[in-house]
């Protein structure tokens, strides 16, 4: 199945698609790696909405002129932010991860309340003819990869859903069988 | 002065190289990818790989970087025993990354490795550089951006040579362990004997030989046996886990057997350029 989705994300929004289905997304996605994980978590008030929002796994290559554009945009490695993430999204209503290479042990914390997007490894070019508008930069003391930026994009994808919500994950099934396969060997 | 390098001939040379790297994916991986994606059977593995040769074609053709992450600068300087230079050259490739950053750009990827202090893209031992000295009056200079996440998942391990027997399943665990994270298909590259950092070393140049350099037997069974493991693309399962498997030799202590393995991304970034002497 196809869907496009738009944020702010609702649970029924997150709920219709499953493991190995396509997303693509309408709206605003805001970039948060490792260092931005750890403020998000130690912060009281933050300066930005996370509610419905979908946070993207990214340190991505900016430029700026007059205003900031982007160069290079695609996902970092979100087995990184995997322990951080529960509480992340016990704290936050954040809907949707995207990232790419799964996460571990984070199929609980997601059940019925936000799903992982797998944008396409290093595909950071196609990106940014997908992203529309820079709209905020948040937390740039922490660097230019590592910093919040806020994204509106158009049809930002092809996202593939490789954890979704009711406790399906892509990565563990395509693991499983492989150890299968090892032990046949 | 004929027959003299100069240090802004080295310093323009690097932006150059670094330019091409980042925008233009090598025509032998392009090939390869594309003939994965023909073969593959899976259609999210398809949907990977059609996004990831759409990538290439756009970062071409706008000239911008392919990846956002653009990698450690790793440069290989083959210097020709009679080449005549008067200056640094390590200085004149650092200036070429430093310009380079500015002008195609780079993200800026050095940090301190325990403060995570962010130097640009020039720091202490960053950009990596090795010397090799080859006959004759050259310079030849190739830069590799190393991608993050994929030499995160790399490994070395000192074997016993009793243990012999057991590399290739070493070689093919490490890549399940992998999964997804070094943004496969991979090529992968191995370093068979030598020292400890001297088989990372020969991991490093596996990774870095052209595709289209036939394999021999134990590479393409490792391969095809890696494959058979339906990692796929991203990790979203499929038939295309890895592009090739290179392995580098070197004598090693009668007591050891090191084997390391390194990851390359499908982004195989990769320029060179002579410098006439």
């Amino acid at each position: 199945m196809e869907y496009t989705l738009k944020t702010p994300l609702s649970k029924a929004d997150i709920i219709k698609p499953r493991a190995g289905d396509v997303v693509y997304l309408d709206g605003i996605i805001l970039t948060a790696r490792d260092t931005a994980h750890e403020r998000l978590l130690s912060s009281e008030k933050i300066p930005f909405d996370l509610s419905g929002a979908a946070i993207f796994h990214c340190g991505p290559l900016m430029r700026k002129n007059k205003e900031w554009s982007p160069i290079a945009v695609g996902p970092t490695t979100s087995a990184r932010m995997s322990k951080m993430t529960p509480e992340l999204l016990e704290k936050y209503g954040i809907r949707a991860i995207i990232g790419k290479g799964g996460m571990n042990g984070v199929v609980g914390a997601l059940y019925e309340k936000c799903i992982y997007l797998a944008y396409p490894g290093g595909c950071a070019a196609i990106a940014t003819d997908q992203i529309k508008r820079v709209k905020e930069v948040h937390w740039f003391d922490l660097g230019m990869p590592e910093a919040i930026w806020v994204f509106e994009v158009k049809q930002f994808g092809p996202l593939i859903v490789g954890i979704d919500a009711h406790g399906n994950d892509l990565y563990a099934e395509v693991e499983k069988r492989a150890n299968e396969r090892i032990k046949s060997l | 002065m004929s027959g003299v390098i100069t240090k802004d001939q080295v310093i323009t040379a690097v932006v150059q190289l670094l330019r091409q790297a980042e925008i233009e994916l090598p025509d032998d991986v392009l090939a390869t990818l594309k003939s994965a994606r023909d073969r593959e059977s899976n259609p999210i593995a398809r949907t990977q790989l059609s996004a990831i040769i759409k990538n290439a074609d756009f970062a071409r053709e706008n000239s911008i970087p392919m990846c956002q992450d653009t990698g450690v600068p790793i440069f290989f300087v083959e210097v020709g025993r009679e080449a005549m230079i008067n200056f640094d050259l390590e200085e004149a490739i650092r200036k070429g990354v430093a310009r380079a950053t500015e002008e195609i750009p780079l993200r800026p990827n050095a940090v301190h490795p325990l403060t995570r202090k962010n130097s640009g893209n020039v720091g202490v031992g960053f950009p990596d550089v090795n010397f090799d000295f080859v006959p004759g009056k050259n310079i030849k200079i190739t830069v590799m951006p190393k991608g993050g996440g994929a030499e995160n998942m790399s490994v070395l391990r000192m074997f016993t040579p009793s243990e012999v027997d057991d590399v290739k399943h070493f070689i093919i665990e490490t890549v399940k362990n992998a999964g997804g994270k070094p943004c496969p298909p991979i090529i992968v590259g191995v370093g068979i004997g030598g020292t400890f950092d001297k088989s990372a070393r020969l991991a490093k140049k596996a990774a870095l030989r052209r595709l289209d350099k036939p394999s021999d037997e134990l590479e393409q069974e490792l391969l095809e046996t890696i494959n058979s493991l339906g990692i796929g693309p991203m990790g979203l399962g499929g038939d295309t886990t890895a592009l090739k498997v290179n392995i580098e030799y070197a004598h090693c202590h009668v007591a050891s057997l090191p084997v390391a393995i390194n990851f390359q991304c499908w982004a195989a970034r990769r320029a060179s350029v002579t410098l006439e002497g």
